[in-house]
């Protein structure tokens, strides 16, 4: 635990909200831009089930994705819980930063 | 079933401290119009709709919870290090009285969420046409946001939702024409 004065209020800053580093951004980036076109492809489908195209472009993305994923999951921990991630020991899932500290 | 993600659908970023604007974006954390009355609504819908229109629902509902949790980052990075006089000074000074930083289901005027800002009328047109009407709220809403602020960071990630409302909305359009091509079609046989 570190303390740091700002505005003259004294703030906690817990050290398990790690600095992260400059590819965990560009991991996290690649992977938010694939999963845009995903929802894009997703919600589409869902109006459109008879699109060849569409569905191809899916199911190749879906491909890409699991390897932008599994890249980032390597080296910053697990996505997602419930047993739809791997971990490291100890436990990961548990570890900051959560979304909104990043 | 739901399964969470530890990521935003969108980055968030806040350019600078502008206290003001947090209370603002409450108005899509626990408005009428709001994420939570969003995701909210089309969950529930699903159980009445048709077949044909119920992974639509799933699947905007959802994506609504990413959508709640980006706003709540945007209000959380706002306030997260302003003293009790900031907030006084930007309207916050009945917030932070009950709530201190902790975010609340409430709208800009400090109005807590109820469930009457949603409907669920049992009639598949009826339901849809009450979320195009909520997408296009959304839309107008986080229009006045972005013309608010000039933190372009802010803007950035309010103009990305701006994008989805419009997408979600011409989706339910379509759901529309869904419904109403399977209600014809039983007409005919």
């Amino acid at each position: 635990m570190t303390v740091k004065v700002s505005r003259e209020r004294v703030i906690l800053v817990s050290d398990s909200a790690r600095q992260m580093d400059e590819r965990y951004y560009h991991l996290l980036h690649q992977l938010q831009a694939i999963d845009f076109v995903l929802i894009e492809l997703n919600l589409f489908l869902d109006t459109h089930p008879n699109d060849v195209e569409a569905l191809q472009q899916f199911n190749h993305h879906v491909q890409e994705r699991w390897r932008i994923a599994h890249e980032l999951e390597r080296q910053y921990g697990p996505l997602m819980n419930y047993g739809h991630s791997f971990s490291g020991f100890p436990w990961q899932w548990v570890d900051a930063p959560w979304p909104w500290q990043v | 079933m739901w399964i969470y993600e530890k990521k935003l659908q969108y980055p968030v970023r806040v350019g600078k401290c502008d206290l003001k604007m947090a209370k603002f974006l409450m108005e899509q954390y626990g408005g009428a119009d709001g994420e939570l009355a969003a995701a909210l609504r089309y969950l529930n819908q699903r159980y009445s709709i048709p077949d044909k229109v119920i992974g639509l629902l799933t699947d905007i509902g959802t994506e609504e919870f990413a959508h709640l949790e980006m706003i709540a980052t945007m209000v959380y990075k706002l306030v997260k290090d302003a003293t009790p006089e900031e907030m006084e000074a930007a309207g916050l000074g009945a917030h932070f009285a009950n709530h201190d930083r902790a975010l609340f289901y409430s709208n800009a005027a400090g109005v807590p969420w109820t469930a009457a800002y949603i409907q669920a009328k049992g009639d598949p047109i009826a339901d849809l046409y009450e979320d195009i009407a909520a997408e296009e709220k959304a839309r107008a809403t986080y229009q006045w946001l972005i013309d608010m602020t000039d933190d372009v960071d802010l803007q950035d990630g309010l103009k990305f939702l701006r994008e989805r409302e419009i997408i979600h909305a011409l989706r339910f359009r379509e759901a529309v024409e869904l419904i109403k091509e399977e209600q014809e079609r039983k007409k005919v046989f």
